[in-house]
């Protein structure tokens, strides 16, 4: 069976899309009030939520405590709803424990966790509709979060999926591009270009591997403007109501 | 559940208040907070609503599938329901902290919405004893700031009205094999009755008098509760006693009507919400979380 078609003939892809054209993105901060930071994403439609609490004393065992830095908590969850066909538990499975990993050593690397040794700080990620993209979603949305807490961070930390059609790199792949060809994940500290998760299924020619980056890095780095207009308005809005 | 720590004075400031008949918030009594609720947040579900009261958050997912009848009711359809307390609403939740807290509410769910009187299950049913449909009616927590309950059963009501479940016909041939076809138009669709869905009505006794929608500063106050579930008729269909304090006879009664009155004017209030929203149609503005 020839792979589905990922580009027309015009250059556009089957969601009427550009090559290196993100889906549409809408995020807002401070969802909830009781929690010490929240944000909601939307991208396209696939939807999240993370929620920070702390830095906070060790919560449990004292033991996991560490010495010169703050331990980094992640907990990420599907909505039993969001996918097409109904999950049975929110978390708990494999995909989960390992996307929470992957959450907490991209949070490692971008929160200045030397600031508070001894205490930890918890990263709560929920989608709630998927729709591809979805530990790229969250990245974001915990992004968010944290910068909602006001804990300091080295950089904002933007994560975007792409894929490859024949030599032409996709960003931001939606699941019906899925089915074919590679997927590579970046999680990018956009200031300082560094690279804070790296990702990559299937097998690729070493050489195609440079224009997927490129291409998941410039969507980061797209990501990362809509991100900081967020994170702006969001702030005029709460020193306005402060007066000054 | 996430819990607050108040002081004895600030206990007996509430307290007092609540005798006054002013609450904390400037409220009565028997007065619910602003309540907002949306439908079809979730566009994967059959129908979903999310509702804030006050700082409880809660979404609600309905989601329709294929199941087959259970044996002592061959010709109806059935309701199954999940409650996952995310640790969203508070770390306590984390791993498998919130699992009881959810079970408990699931069970008060099947409780309150399963009894025959409620949803229509007989149109749930496509084939006897074969095929019948399965409501996962999944709530997903997402802040609490007291009156869990209430919250929960108004999205609940929301989303069961908000569900399209899609038509299907039972084509037989000869040989007497039977074969499922789904309607090819996308809006052609049973939609359910929610007319006789109860709501849950939490009274909380503080002091020698009772609150609706009670904070979670309030609930700290508050020794026992009863948890009542009305339908628009005023009926009431089921009804439970929580909290760790005991309740006399005689303000059991004095709840039960306080909270026939109230739970009446909440079904009025919601129903309204929810017709205005339906009349928008598509024309409507989604806000979700955005707003």
């Amino acid at each position: 069976m020839a792979a589905p078609e990922l580009l027309s003939d015009e250059g556009y892809r089957a969601d009427g899309r550009r090559p290196a054209e993100l889906r549409k993105v809408r995020a807002r901060m401070g969802v909830f009030a009781q929690a010490d930071g929240s944000a909601y994403i939307e991208q396209g439609n696939t939807k999240a939520l993370a929620v920070v609490y702390g830095p906070h004393e060790m919560r449990g065992s004292r033991s996991k405590a560490l010495p010169d830095r703050a331990l980094v908590n992640c907990q990420y969850s599907m909505a039993t709803f969001s996918t097409g066909e109904r999950r049975r538990r929110p978390h708990g499975d494999r995909q989960a424990g390992e996307l929470a990993l992957h959450l907490k050593q991209t949070f490692e690397a971008a929160i200045l966790t030397h600031l508070y040794p001894r205490s930890q700080i918890d990263i709560y990620v929920q989608i709630l509709q998927a729709d591809g993209g979805n530990y790229c979603a969250c990245v974001n949305a915990a992004t968010l979060a944290v910068m909602d807490a006001g804990i300091p961070m080295r950089d904002y930390v933007c994560a975007c999926s792409a894929g490859l059609a024949e030599d032409t790199p996709l960003a931001d792949r939606s699941p019906e591009e899925a089915a074919g060809g590679p997927r590579l994940v970046l999680a990018l500290l956009p200031a300082s270009g560094q690279i804070a998760l790296l990702q990559l299924s299937a097998r690729l020619h070493q050489e195609r591997l440079e224009a997927a980056l490129e291409a998941a890095g410039q969507a980061c780095r797209a990501l990362h403007a809509v991100l900081d207009r967020v994170v702006r308005d969001r702030l005029r809005e709460v020193t306005a109501l402060l007066g000054d | 559940m996430a819990s607050v720590v108040l002081s004895e004075p600030e206990k007996l400031y509430i307290v007092h208040g609540v005798q006054e008949d002013l609450r904390v918030d400037g409220r009565g009594c028997e007065d619910y907070r602003c309540a907002e609720v949306e439908t079809d947040v979730v566009s994967n579900t059959s129908g979903s609503a999310r509702v804030k009261l006050g700082h409880t958050d809660i979404l609600v997912g309905v989601k329709a599938e294929m199941g087959t009848p259970k044996l002592e009711k061959p010709d109806e359809g059935y309701l199954e329901f999940f409650v996952d307390c995310s640790a969203n609403a508070t770390p306590e939740f984390e791993g498998r902290g919130g699992e009881e807290l959810g079970t408990e509410i699931a069970n008060t769910l099947y409780r309150v919405f399963s009894s025959e009187s409620s949803v229509d299950l007989k149109s749930l049913c496509i084939n006897p004893r074969e095929h019948c449909w399965v409501l996962y009616v999944d709530v997903l927590l997402l802040e609490c700031g007291g009156n869990l309950f209430d919250a929960i059963s108004i999205a609940v009501k929301a989303a069961l009205f908000n569900t399209r479940i899609p038509k299907v016909r039972v084509l037989e041939d000869e040989e007497g094999s039977k074969e499922i076809e789904l309607s090819d138009d996308p809006y052609d669709c049973i939609r359910l009755n929610v007319d006789d869905v109860p709501c849950i009505v939490t009274l909380s006794k503080i002091g020698y008098r009772h609150v609706v929608d009670a904070t979670l500063q309030e609930e700290a106050c508050s020794l026992a509760s009863l948890l009542i579930s009305v339908t628009s008729k005023g009926a009431l269909t089921s009804m439970k006693k929580v909290g760790k304090g005991s309740l006399d006879p005689e303000s059991i009664f004095e709840m039960m009507e306080t909270g026939k009155r109230v739970g009446k004017s909440l079904h009025i209030a919601l129903q309204k919400i929810l017709d205005e929203e339906e009349s928008l149609g598509t024309s409507r503005q989604k806000v979700g979380f955005l707003g």
